[in-house]
């Protein structure tokens, strides 16, 4: 399905708008929108909505054997899933332009920055390691995938909880969480993407552009940076050139600010859901549905009234013809011996040579047809069943 | 010779009827929806089943392409993402379930040549996905607008090893159950539009959970009803 383009009279309304420092959304320049950060029932299931964007991360893990020239060290990787249910121009399949680009600045963001400890995933060295799997779901598009891509990334990884094993010998046991409390992955630092896009040639700035501002800008600069101001990647799209103080000085500092608030965000979201779990509390996605909405309902457990069911049941059973318990089975007239074409009549030949002699009408034709019937007759008694001789053909 | 033995039949029906009679497993699970949450889709719902939840997102009547095509109709396409992974063949199998059921609900010749696209993504499977499947799907539809001449709902019994029914089970009563069905009721006579069995299970037992699904649906319609109706109300 193909996306509803952007008319121009939007596009121009939106620049004169950003020439003016106003935002359709009634933003400032360089706030963010309203952020929630919510976990599902499993570990590593995050949900993360920026605004009206909202994506899912869920982290899985399982046993492999390692890359030969890294025999001690646990992979990680990354799945982005751009689902035609955030945006109708997303589609199955193949992969598109924007999710190559979105995938490779997560693994730039969480893998190139050894933000995890991957040494620790490492189970039998050479032989078998943790494999992290980092899949993301995008719900719904409104600009600024990004952010939202990392953040969840980066929350599930840090609320995930990999099975325990235990190495006797060659055995590897791997403990239910029944069994073992599972172990937290060891996180170094939380890389978290912060996106700048640039209007007019770069002469304006906004961060975290929304759906309509991402049409209309010209060039998009991410930078993934820790709470301790490291920055762990940087990425220029679009072809607008930047100075090297624009970035050095006012993107960074920008960006510092931003992520450190959003960190702060992140820790507390994970010790609330931390709380709650130890609390015994029921937690999950089903318990985060809002209940004042008008839009949301929820109803409490109901029981099925049973009464008269059985009695339907049987009705129905009673009233429906038992199904015949007879196979009907081949009749065999003589046992051992292979039969072909029993019992029906042979018409084709027939058909034909009647309708030779319909059109060829005469009285020497009648008899000739005679004596042919009584041919075919002679050869259909040989052909029903087996063949046998008798002194009646002749 | 044919008579004795549907008697005997019979007598052994009733037997195990008595069995299911005492059953208090018969409940649904909390159950929850939230409509339009999503911005980008026609329509979009969430349902929540116990801990089992789906999000579904509708998108259409819109352009479709010429491969797909149907010249009095439209194309209807389900799309089912699991959690972790690419789809395979199980959710292909889950699409069509759930295509055929909203084909036959949804008034498809009304919009000819034009494409209905339905997206269904897990957020938890905790048993009983392929009726909250149905559920999110038929609530989407609705958000969505589109001309339904029925709705529809997803009801799954379990027969476990004594041979009694659960309604709705968790994953871990699916897991210990000797059969699982799945319905898909209509809202008008309470006809079943679609079901898939797995396991085995003997005639009588197939027609009681029909039956005990045809009562559960009463209740989802309810819901339906009550949730429609608290959006387009005034207040709270």
């Amino acid at each position: 399905m193909k996306d509803t383009p952007l008319s121009n009279c939007e596009r121009d309304f939106l620049l004169k708008a950003i020439e003016e420092k106003k935002r359709l959304d009634g933003r400032q320049t360089y706030d963010y929108r309203k952020m929630k950060i919510k976990f599902g029932t499993d570990y590593g299931c995050c949900f993360v909505d920026l605004g009206k964007t909202r994506v899912m991360a869920q982290v899985s893990c399982e046993l492999v054997a390692p890359k030969e020239n890294r025999p001690n060290e646990g992979l990680m990787f990354c799945n982005i899933e751009l689902s035609p249910m955030a945006s109708p121009a997303f589609e199955l399949g193949r992969p598109s332009e924007l999710s190559v680009k979105l995938n490779r600045q997560l693994e730039r963001c969480l893998r190139n920055s050894k933000c995890i400890d991957t040494e620790s995933l490492c189970v039998v060295s050479g032989e078998k390691v943790w494999q992290i799997r980092v899949d993301v779901h995008m719900l719904n598009h409104d600009g600024n995938l990004m952010d939202a891509i990392s953040i969840a990334a980066i929350t599930a990884l840090c609320h995930f909880r990999r099975p325990d094993v235990a190495v006797q010998g060659d055995d590897v046991t791997v403990f239910s969480p029944e069994e073992r409390d599972p172990i937290p992955l060891s996180i170094y630092h939380m890389p978290i993407s912060v996106s700048f896009a640039f209007f007019l040639q770069g002469t304006y700035l906004l961060v975290d552009p929304c759906e309509p501002e991402e049409r209309v800008m010209d060039g998009l600069l991410m930078i993934a940076m820790n709470k301790h101001r490291e920055i762990c990647s940087i990425q220029s799209s679009g072809g607008i050139m930047l100075l090297k103080d624009q970035v050095n000085h006012h993107d960074r500092k920008i960006a510092s600010v931003k992520v450190s608030e959003i960190t702060e965000l992140i820790t507390k979201a994970l010790e609330n859901d931390k709380a709650a779990r130890k609390a015994g509390g029921r937690c999950g996605f089903a318990e985060s549905v809002p209940q004042e909405r008008i839009t949301a309902l929820k109803k409490e457990e109901t029981s099925v009234e049973m009464t008269d069911v059985t009695d339907r049941a049987s009705e129905i059973v009673e009233k429906a013809e038992v199904p015949s318990q007879t196979v009907p089975s081949p009749v065999v007239p003589v046992p051992g011996v292979g039969q072909v074409g029993q019992g029906l009549q042979d018409t084709w030949g027939l058909e034909e040579e009647e309708e030779e002699e319909e059109d060829e009408e005469g009285g020497e034709e009648q008899e000739e047809k005679e004596i042919t019937m009584e041919v075919e007759q002679h050869e259909k008694d040989s052909r029903g069943g087996y063949f046998e001789f008798s002194p009646s053909i002749r | 010779m044919t008579s004795l033995i549907s008697d005997e039949q019979i007598l052994l029906f009733s037997g195990s009827m008595m069995e299911v009679c005492g059953s208090s497993k018969v409940t649904l699970r909390e159950f929850g929806c939230e409509q339009s949450l999503l911005s980008r889709p026609d329509g979009s719902a969430s349902f929540i089943q116990g801990e089992t939840s789906v999000l579904a997102a509708a998108y259409g009547p819109a352009e479709v392409k010429v491969s797909k095509e149907i010249y009095d109709r439209a194309t209807l396409e389900v799309l089912i993402q699991p959690k972790v992974g690419l789809p395979s063949v199980r959710e292909r199998s889950r699409e069509q379930y759930v295509r055929e059921t909203c084909e036959a609900s949804l008034l498809l010749s009304l919009h000819p040549r034009s494409s209905l696209t339905l997206i269904l993504q897990v957020l938890h499977d905790d048993g009983s996905l392929l009726s909250c499947f149905l559920n999110a799907a038929c609530m989407a539809l609705m958000d969505a607008g589109l001309p339904m001449s029925c709705l529809f709902c997803g009801v799954t019994c379990a027969i476990d090893t004594d041979g009694q029914i659960i309604t709705d089970p968790t994953a871990a009563q699916e897991k210990e159950s000797r059969a699982l069905m799945t319905f898909a009721i209509d809202s008008k006579e309470r006809r079943v539009m679609m079901s898939s069995t797995k396991g085995s299970f003997s005639v009588p037992e197939l027609q009681q959970c029909i039956a005990v699904s045809q009562k559960a649906s009463e209740k989802i319609f309810q819901f339906y009803r009550d949730s429609v109706r608290r959006r387009y109300s005034k207040n709270l």
